[in-house]
């Protein structure tokens, strides 16, 4: 393109000696002439040999040079067709003239052919220059297009995959921009079986795909589990392990997480990184806020994350706002931001907590005033309300009037053939787990099962003392002895019972391990400190602690456990 | 007064080299043209039409000075600015300078042709 390669130049004068020369010049430097007489002949020849440039002499009969460079700049459009304006005006108004008409340049009579070569070279230079730019110009309007479309597509993956949940409910108000995913905020909320409604309020670092990427598993983890009765902490620990696994560095959510009980009209509050929210009390108008206490999610290695929560007991129609930081970087036209202080003067100035909501919206709207709209506030009021109160579909009242207890029993046999092959613990933890009451416990419930059923499997069926395991010796021999015996055992059992007794406000498993074996001598035991040293000995004082009643019967090959727990969710 | 320069042979020189075989058919071209331009003139000065003395002596003047013809080109410059400065009352004698140096530059051309 930088090569001179050979172009198509139109030249204009009406003087026939002067055209004469530059014909020649032009033809010379191995270009093609057009010529012109007057501007309506070069107007006329532009139209249809379209040259690359136009030596246009200004002053001629018909129509003049000006208005000539004029109709051939409109009819080149965008293409950049360089005027050269052919001229001995020497005044700076009549050059001024010629540049206004849209000129490019000028040659100044008498002609120089060196002079004229290097304009020509420098003009198709810009020519290239224009017409690079002209492709990138529409190849990024051609990206920007995809882009919108690719984020219209990504919206809809979202909202199926994200829904609006419960926002809907009769005692939710929330204010979102529509591609809100896209600034990296993102809102869920769901009632749980227990009839709690969860809410998770989201920023992501960044803007766009990157932003809104995070955003996906967000959701589909916090609905899957919410859904089925997790708990806060371990929805915010799955949440933040996914975030930590998939988001590059520097990549991460702040987060607002609340758990409201209806039923007791109590909050559970987790703050990783966002700005305070504030419960906002309707009987005093009081103001507490909600301030962080947490790093945000997708920081911490699942170990060091600490799910730890805040409780606050409410009154009906006191109001919960939660806000990404879009309010309080929302900025004036002279630069300032809105900031937190200005937000609680509104909670101050507010007469009736019902319009509270709206006047927040005023009050960053008038001080954004003519400032740039960045559109990505993100806010939501929840009301407490009685869970009679509280409207949604998903949301059955009488459903959650759990008076009647749940109640269930399950007995579960171990035979010999399985011994060595079968591990039953997965399996009956998943059975466990399905009660939402019991998710949460999912951890002790794997101690104490594997506890009492090793020790009915290894001291009781198959007869290993557990005096063994107290020398390193001993114990590798005893896991030598046991494999021995799990290779040769015909005969033996191992029995599992689960009494689950559950209401609303907690509940009971009882677990009771009968085995084959031949029993101990448990009320020798009975009574006397457990053993915490040692390689033996640990396993069943841990049970004990984490059990409410540990009994023996028969001649000890029956244990019987009773794990409880109070439902304060 | 300083001795005045008819024809630049430097610029002559170099048209030559530039316009080669078609620099006879220039010059005739060119007093083609400035003969035209002349009669245009005498026309043009009995119709107190300032702005298009002013012009054709600007073109006039282009002229001039791509074929070298420097005091012809001056003398036209003065005629312009006469015309732009609505000066009149001298354009007569400004065209009669004009034509004699004309006749000058024709004759000094067609020798340099050869």
């Amino acid at each position: 393109m930088n090569d001179l390669r050979s172009l198509k130049i139109l030249v204009a004068d009406d003087t026939d000696a002067d055209r004469l020369i530059l014909e020649t010049i032009v033809r010379k430097e191995g270009h093609h002439v057009f010529s012109a007489k007057n501007g309506l002949e070069a107007v006329e020849i532009f139209k249809q040999q379209r040259p690359d440039i136009v030596l246009l002499d200004a002053l001629m009969p018909e129509l003049d040079g000006f208005d000539a460079a004029r109709q051939i700049k409109e009819l080149a459009g965008d293409e950049l067709v360089p005027i050269i304006f052919l001229t001995s005006l020497q005044d700076t108004e009549s050059l001024v003239h010629c540049l206004d008409a849209g000129g490019d340049d000028f040659l100044s009579k008498p002609y120089n052919r060196v002079i004229l070569k290097a304009k020509i070279k420098s003009f198709n230079r810009m020519r290239g220059l224009h017409s690079t730019m002209l492709t990138q110009r529409d190849l990024l309007a051609q990206h920007h297009q995809r882009l919108l479309q690719e984020q219209t597509v990504a919206k809809q993956v979202f909202d199926n995959v994200a829904h609006s949940g419960c926002l809907n409910a009769s005692n939710v108000r929330f204010f979102l921009s529509s591609l809100a995913v896209f600034n990296g905020d993102v809102v869920v909320a769901a009632i749980r079986p227990n009839g709690n409604m969860m809410v998770l309020l989201g920023d992501f670092t960044g803007h766009g795909l990157p932003a809104a990427i995070g955003a996906m598993p967000l959701a589909s983890t916090f609905y899957g589990m919410v859904h089925k009765g997790f708990s806060m902490s371990d929805v915010l620990r799955e949440i933040n392990k996914k975030l930590k696994a998939i988001l590059p560095i520097g990549l991460f959510c702040c987060a607002t997480m609340i758990d409201f009980n209806f039923r007791r009209k109590r909050i559970k509050v987790w703050n990783g990184g966002l700005p305070a929210g504030v419960i906002y009390r309707d009987s005093d108008h009081t103001v507490i806020p909600l301030r962080s206490t947490h790093l945000p999610l997708g920081v911490l290695q699942d170990k060091s994350f600490k799910d730890d929560v805040q409780v606050y007991d409410l009154q009906r129609h006191d109001r919960i706002f939660m806000w990404s930081d879009g309010i309080h970087e929302a900025r004036n036209s002279d630069g300032e931001m809105f900031g937190e202080e200005r937000l609680f003067e509104l909670f101050e100035e507010n007469e009736s907590s019902q319009s509270a909501f709206d006047e927040i919206l005023l009050g960053v709207k008038n001080f954004i005033g003519s400032g740039e709209q960045d559109d990505d506030l993100s806010m939501i009021e929840i009301i407490m309300e009685s869970p009679e109160n509280v409207s949604h579909p998903a949301y059955n009242y009488s459903q959650q009037n759990q008076s009647l207890p749940v109640e269930w029993e399950m007995r579960f046999e171990v035979t010999p053939t399985s011994f060595k092959s079968f591990d039953p613990l997965p399996f009956l933890l998943n059975v466990l787990t399905e009660e939402p009451d019991l998710r949460g416990f999912s951890g002790s419930l794997f101690t104490i099962l594997s506890e009492l059923y090793s020790n009915a499997l290894e001291h009781g069926v198959l007869g290993l003392s557990g005096d063994l395991k107290k020398s390193p010796e001993g114990f590798s021999e005893y896991y030598l002895r046991r494999e021995q015996l799990l290779n040769e055992i015909t005969t033996g059992f191992v029995h599992i019972y689960f009494t689950y007794s559950a209401n609303i406000d907690g509940g009971t498993l009882t677990l009771r391990v009968e085995d084959s074996g031949p029993g101990f001598d448990f009320l020798s035991r009975q009574g006397k400190e457990i053993s915490t040293t040692g390689y033996s000995g640990r396993g069943i004082g841990i049970v004990e602690k984490l059990c409410q009643t540990v009994r023996y019967y028969g001649s000890g090959n029956k244990v019987e456990v009773v794990f409880a727990w109070i439902n304060d969710d | 007064m300083s001795t005045v320069q008819h024809l630049d042979y430097d610029a002559l020189n170099s048209l030559k080299d530039v316009m080669e075989g078609e620099f006879g058919f220039l010059i005739d071209t060119f007093i083609r043209d400035s003969t035209d331009r002349l009669d245009k003139l005498y026309v043009l000065i009995g119709t107190d039409n300032v702005d298009a003395i002013r012009r054709a002596a600007h073109s006039f003047k282009g002229s001039c000075s791509n074929l070298g013809a420097l005091h012809l080109a001056d003398l036209c410059a003065a005629l312009e600015n006469n015309a732009r400065e609505n000066n009149l009352t001298t354009v007569g004698e400004d065209l009669a300078d004009i034509e004699s140096e004309f006749l000058i530059v024709r004759q000094r051309m067609l020798a340099y042709l050869g």
